[in-house]
């Protein structure tokens, strides 16, 4: 590829590319980042080498319910979301801020912790994680304060991309403002293509950082035929989403539903587990904790995940402020899809579905908010 | 970057009541940028963790001063605290009372127990412009008077209309006995041309702002100041969300407008 070529140019890669693109980005110092199979799920790990990436593995998923299926056509990307999320490479479980010593002379000092941030490349984003991404960037480095650690994971990540051919039963992203297609915030997107041709990508190029990357590795142009049944198959999985949200104004119709019964029905089923948070590629909460040394004179600050199903996270002295599961589960499902809107101007949704796969009472974010809007259109009937 | 705490030193530590403390700091290098009355910064206690306090006084040499009042780990650690002592800071952080919006009007302060130090330099801010101002006036409610901060200075202040009141007497109280609001009628200031500022317990609050408003203050002048769990105060934690707000980034301070529909909903 040479530097005149428009930075949207499509370029079409074989099995053998993407085993040079792995290779390239590992000679590169990269710590690559891709799905592969682990304990009965496709994860996220370390990649040595494109030869762990889940070829001919997908999932059945439905609510509280994630299983490896084998697949006939041997592709690697053709599995829907996963129990996590990149976000545990950007911003992850437990970091340590910064530490604190005090000498005997009685000096006290403050160190930020800064270690050199890994240079990651994360391999087969899905759509709906590209943009929980810039979710999380928006919340952790938008605004007058600046997550530091996470800023600098996050400005030396590299993200391919992998399109959607194969939506799971669990999946909404288009009915959050998304879709199947990587439109934003990549360096290099793949589209896998699997037919009479061969085991193909299909090579969509974000940046000059991904357009040096292809240079690098053996490579054609893209013909009409790959091209096409790319589209076609990204343009399918747009019509074959397994769930939708309610197509209404969701900030509107959760600010609305605050008093709503709705909220003790799936209290009643929640356990307050948190889990749905835990694999939520944007709930981002933390908590801190001091952790000190046997000398007493070495104490250091940890941040870690926390989860606002957590009776502790709203503690104030005589006890939580939201001690009922049913004002955890509304503060939940409220601040995803009403008062992200207003404290980061966007939805903290994506529609990817793992809390829907996750949840251990098979909870379904889909269902409890038809229900809520069901309830706020026969309230309204009644009022009339 | 991520806020590290800055080192600062206790030059002077007053006990104000059996259970609260307020403690002189000076910066011992580089001090915070300059805190707004109604601000907070992260106070560290080594070893025990960090917690959010207002600014109970502000002083142009980048000294400040904390009312801490002892209610757990790290406000214990840091009652405890004694001269020469060094401390972490992180700030500013947050929304402050902005009295200059009062500017030639009744200001009215409202305090519940504590809630009176973070309030206690708007006070004196008003009464060092008295021509800038309308009638200061200022109402302090405890549940006892051993819970009363700033005793002496209060009956120093040379406000319109001072008035403390108790919930519950000892056998020395000579003064009101009653919950705060009750004040609200005997307190000279015109609603409609007034600013109110209001800091204590929530249910205090609540109820002190609502009868403002019946009273006929406008909500937008009825200033809060609201409190939350609080991590990092710096947006990120996520723990200090009263619905759309994140109290660090959009509070403490908040207009009765936008904190009244908040409140009234039970465990927001
Ligand atoms: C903006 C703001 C200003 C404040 N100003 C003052 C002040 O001027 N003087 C004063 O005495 N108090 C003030 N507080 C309250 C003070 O922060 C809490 O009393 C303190 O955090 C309690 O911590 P603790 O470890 O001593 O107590 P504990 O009750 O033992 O705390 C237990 C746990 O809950 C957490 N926790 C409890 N309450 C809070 C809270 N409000 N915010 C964060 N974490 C909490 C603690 O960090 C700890 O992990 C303020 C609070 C806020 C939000
Ligand atoms: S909705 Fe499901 S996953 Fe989330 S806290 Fe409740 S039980 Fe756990
Ligand atoms: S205290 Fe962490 S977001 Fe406000």
């Amino acid at each position: 590829m040479t530097g005149t070529e428009a930075p949207e140019a499509l370029a079409v890669l074989d099995r053998d590319g993407l085993d040079a693109l792995v290779a390239a980005l590992v000679a590169d110092g990269r710590t690559v980042v891709g799905p592969t199979v682990r304990d009965g799920a496709i994860v996220l790990a370390e990649l040595a080498s494109a030869a762990e990436l889940p070829y001919g593995w997908g999932v059945e998923l439905d609510a509280g319910r994630y299983r490896l299926v084998r697949r006939e056509d041997g592709a690697a990307f053709a599995h829907s979301a996963g129990p996590q999320s990149w976000k545990s490479y950007l911003h992850p479980a437990r970091e340590r801020l910064w530490s604190a010593d005090r000498t005997p002379e009685g000096d006290l000092s403050f160190t930020a912790d800064e270690p050199e941030a890994p240079s990651y490349a994360f391999l087969g984003v899905r759509p709906c994680d590209l943009r929980a991404i810039a979710i999380q960037d928006g919340v952790l480095t938008g605004g007058r304060h600046t997550d530091g650690g996470y800023g600098k994971r996050r400005k030396r990540a590299l993200l391919i991309a992998a399109e959607c051919t194969e939506p799971g039963a669990t999946c909404f992203c288009v009915s959050t403002g998304g879709g199947p297609a990587a439109d934003a915030g990549y360096d290099l997107a793949l589209t896998e293509v699997v037919d009479e041709g061969g085991h193909r990508f299909l090579v969509r190029v974000g940046s000059e950082e991904g357009a040096r990357l292809l240079e690098q590795v053996p490579h054609r142009a893209a013909d009409m035929v790959t091209d096409a049944s790319a589209r076609a198959a990204v343009d399918a999985a747009r019509d074959r989403m397994g769930r939708a949200l309610p197509p209404v104004d969701l900030r509107t119709l959760l600010g609305a539903s605050l008093a709503a019964e709705r909220w003790d029905d799936v209290a009643s089923r929640c356990l307050t587990c948190g889990n749905c948070t835990m694999v939520c590629p944007t709930c981002f909460c933390t908590t801190t904790e001091e952790v000190t040394d046997l000398t007493g004179d070495h104490t250091e600050r940890w941040q870690r995940w926390d989860s606002c199903f957590d009776l502790d996270f709203s503690y104030l002295h005589e006890g939580p402020v939201r001690s009922s599961g049913r004002a955890r589960y509304r503060q939940w499902l409220t601040h995803k899809l009403s008062t992200w809107h207003d404290q980061f101007g966007t939805s903290g949704c994506v529609g990817c579905g793992r809390c829907i796969a996750w949840c251990p009472a098979g909870i379904d974010i889909t269902e409890e908010v038809a229900a809520l809007h069901a309830e706020l259109e026969t309230e309204k009937e009644t009022e009339r | 970057m991520t806020a590290v705490p800055v080192p600062y030193l206790v030059v002077d530590r007053r006990r104000e009541t059996e259970e609260s403390v307020t403690l002189r700091l000076e910066p011992v290098a580089e001090a915070l940028d300059d805190f707004a009355p109604g601000q907070f910064a992260m106070v560290h206690c080594f070893g025990r963790g960090e917690i959010p306090l207002s600014v109970s006084s502000v002083q142009t040499t980048g000294g400040l001063a904390h009312t801490i009042r002892n209610v757990g780990a790290v406000s214990d650690g840091l009652c405890a605290a004694r001269v020469g002592d060094l401390l972490g800071l992180r700030g500013p952080y947050g929304t402050s009372w902005e009295l200059d919006r009062a500017r030639g009007r009744d200001v009215l302060v409202v305090a519940g127990g504590i809630g009176l130090a973070p309030l206690r330099p708007l006070i004196l801010s008003a009464l060092a412009e008295p021509e800038a101002y309308g009638r200061v006036s200022v109402l302090v409610g405890a549940r006892t008077p051993g819970d009363l901060i700033a005793r002496e200075e209060i009956e120093s202040w040379p406000t319109a209309y001072t008035r403390v009141m108790v919930d519950w007497p000892d056998k020395e109280w000579r003064g009101d006995v009653g919950v705060v609001t009750q004040l609200l009628g005997r307190a000279p200031f015109d609603p409609a041309g007034t600013w109110a500022f209001v800091c204590g317990p929530e249910p205090m609050i609540r109820a002190t702002a609502r009868e403002l408003a019946d009273r006929g203050v406008p909500k937008e002048r009825i200033r809060v100041s609201l409190e939350r769990n609080m991590r990092c105060a710096t947006g990120h934690c996520g723990h200090c969300q009263l619905g759309p707000l994140l109290v660090c980034r959009d509070g403490p301070v908040a207009g009765w407008d936008v904190a009244e529909p908040l409140l009234s909903v039970r465990e927001l």
